[in-house]
């Protein structure tokens, strides 16, 4: 198992171990095509992560032989599907050590995942004058759900600072805490700079004062090795698309008792135990937060991305994203008027730069004519461009299929980038 | 798909470094702001319209070369124009961009601002050429916000898979 804390606990004669990049790649089809003639270099993983071939084939199968809604169906095809569905929050369950299948909830992604905690979590325990802490490099979706919850509830948002390398303050974080807190919500991995937090640490001093924490593990899913009972997290969100899912998978990982304690999400079918028009009474969790029918095909598939990591080497994955993400730093370091956002100690592969007197966006217009494919802008993380006084940022990051040709070709369109506009 | 050079022309990257009538006009009787949400950019247009005649313009904010050129151009462009030939221009630069008008077959009065033409070869940075249009629209009929969130271009057939 890799380290889900310090990326550093990977040692040298670990990331020796051989990573078959090439044998890699040919599991994922979309990444053998041309773009604007040139083969595809796909450094948008943090946005999206491609698919590789058993998800793809998996969705297939569902799609061709099992299709029908699950639960309460009582023919062939509806028990398949109900199994694999089911099958799949298994998978899930391994996958980030849960206690039990009944505490991952399906979601359509993280952005419905803090939605869900801070709507059923927050509607029942946080009242007027109570206290919601955020830090300052969370995603939009981890900041505006708890915001909306604040304005209704008349609670105050409060913000766990960071320093110019992108680290969260820790100390802050302690005087921050008091006995308003409700919540501490944080990202494991910053989308916008790269930064692994130190969670279990957060999580040690929140608990302290009784407050449960949220991670948005949105880029920590794809890169670390999750166990939620080691980090002891109260909540762990997750989206399926970031860890080479189909899109509208995703889960909310909470802790039992507090997920029954919780008012349920969106009312409907499945969530309910017994329902007259004086009072609906509610079913047990997960089903209670399962309202309607699910995105039954992306869960499945979900599963079997599982199933995919679960086949890989992940500490060989995570050395060679390491090593990409230190050449990739190395090679745009060397050219003169870019300057990187984010230079954190603990990193997972994303690099986010800003040129000078060029706009993102014009940079990633000039790559996507080079056939590279990165993302250009604020990455909804408004506050870390205040923070870093830019209007956006241009932003590569990798995954393990990504190749060091893939890092020079990369830096090759960045000086062609200044070039055009010297 | 034009190639690169057509979209960064030199003219384009020269107002984006030096834009012209980049300031705040003290004596504007018309201000709107335009934001193009997905991607941050903002900027304000200022007008001075003097019976249906517009005298200044001008205009601040951020964005990338092409929303900054076309910004400026753009304001080079309208002085001295009436009302209604401010509208007919972003009518017509409006059609250039997204492809509805052919600036080379059909009339029009777009002249200088025909190097933006390529920008519609490239469907995700039409908004970043339309902003300041839209804003400067918005400040002509006395609105004083415009965005870009639903002004995309049409779609085509293709891209319906019919």
């Amino acid at each position: 198992m890799i380290a889900t804390e310090k990326t550093t606990e990977v040692s040298a004669t670990d990331a020796a171990t051989v990573w078959d990049v090439r044998r890699v790649r040919e599991d994922f089809p979309v990444l053998s095509q041309t773009v604007n003639g040139k083969p595809l270099v796909y450094l948008d993983n943090a946005a999206s992560a491609q698919v590789p071939r058993i998800v793809i084939e998996r969705g297939g199968k569902y799609l061709r032989e099992e299709h029908s809604n699950i639960h309460r169906g009582v023919h062939y095809l509806s028990q398949r599907a109900t199994s694999a569905y089911e099958g799949a929050r298994e998978k899930v369950r391994r996958f980030v050590n849960a206690r039990e299948a009944r505490e991952c909830v399906f979601v359509r992604g993280c952005t419905e995942g803090v939605n869900l905690v801070a709507t059923a979590y927050g509607r029942k325990f946080v009242s007027e004058g109570d206290e919601i802490i955020v830090s300052e490099m969370e995603h939009h979706s981890n900041i505006v759900p708890w915001q909306m919850l604040c304005e209704e509830r008349g609670a105050r948002l409060r913000v766990l600072p960071m320093n110019d390398a992108g680290e969260l303050l820790l100390d802050e974080l302690d005087a921050l805490l008091n006995e308003r807190t409700k919540m501490v919500a944080v990202g494991h991995i910053s989308n916008a700079l790269g930064t692994i937090n130190p969670i279990k640490e957060i999580t040690a001093r929140a608990h302290k004062f009784g407050v449960p924490v949220l991670v948005d593990g949105a880029q920590g899913a794809p890169h670390l090795v999750v166990d939620v009972q080691d980090l002891d997290c109260d909540f762990y969100v997750i989206s399926g698309h970031k860890m080479f899912a189909p899109t509208g998978s995703g889960v909310v990982y909470g802790k039992a008792e507090l997920l029954e304690k919780m008012n349920p999400y969106h009312g409907g079918g499945s969530m309910i135990r017994t329902v007259t028009f004086e009072r609906s009474t509610y079913a047990d969790i997960p089903d209670k937060f399962e309202a309607g029918t699910p995105a039954i095909a992306s869960q499945i598939g979900l599963g079997a991305a599982i199933d995919y990591l679960n086949s890989l080497d992940r500490r060989a994955a995570h050395a060679h994203e390491q090593e990409l993400l230190s050449y990739a730093t190395e090679r745009l370091r060397e050219i003169e008027g870019v300057r990187i956002i984010g230079t954190a100690r603990e990193k997972a592969s994303v690099l986010a730069f800003v040129i000078e007197d060029v706009h993102p966006h014009d940079v990633g217009t000039i790559l996507d004519r080079e056939g590279i494919a990165i993302r250009a802008g604020h990455h909804c993380a408004q506050p870390v461009m205040k923070h870093f006084n830019v209007p956006a940022t241009a932003r590569a990051s990798f995954a393990f299929y990504n190749t060091r040709e893939e890092v020079d070709r990369l830096a090759a369109a960045v000086e062609k980038v200044i070039e055009v506009f010297a | 798909m034009s190639e690169l050079s057509e979209l960064y022309q030199q003219v384009i990257l020269d107002h984006n470094k030096k834009p012209r009538n980049f300031q705040k006009l003290e004596d504007a009787n018309r201000v709107a702001e335009g934001f193009n949400p997905l991607c941050g950019d903002q900027l304000t247009v200022y007008l001075r319209l003097d019976e249906g005649v517009v005298r200044e313009v001008s205009f601040v904010g951020s964005g990338c070369a092409i929303s900054k050129a076309s910004a400026s151009m753009m304001t080079q462009a309208l002085k001295g124009k009436t009302r209604e030939e401010a509208q007919r221009l972003f009518e017509e630069f409006h059609g250039m961009v997204t492809g509805e008008l052919d600036e080379e077959a059909q009339p029009n009065s777009l002249g200088r601002l025909k190097i933006f033409s390529g920008v519609r070869d490239y469907p995700a940075r039409v908004k970043c050429a339309s902003l300041s249009w839209h804003t400067m629209r918005a400040a002509l009929e006395g609105e004083d916000t415009a965005t870009t969130e639903n002004l995309g271009p049409a779609l085509t057939a293709a891209e319906v898979g019919e």
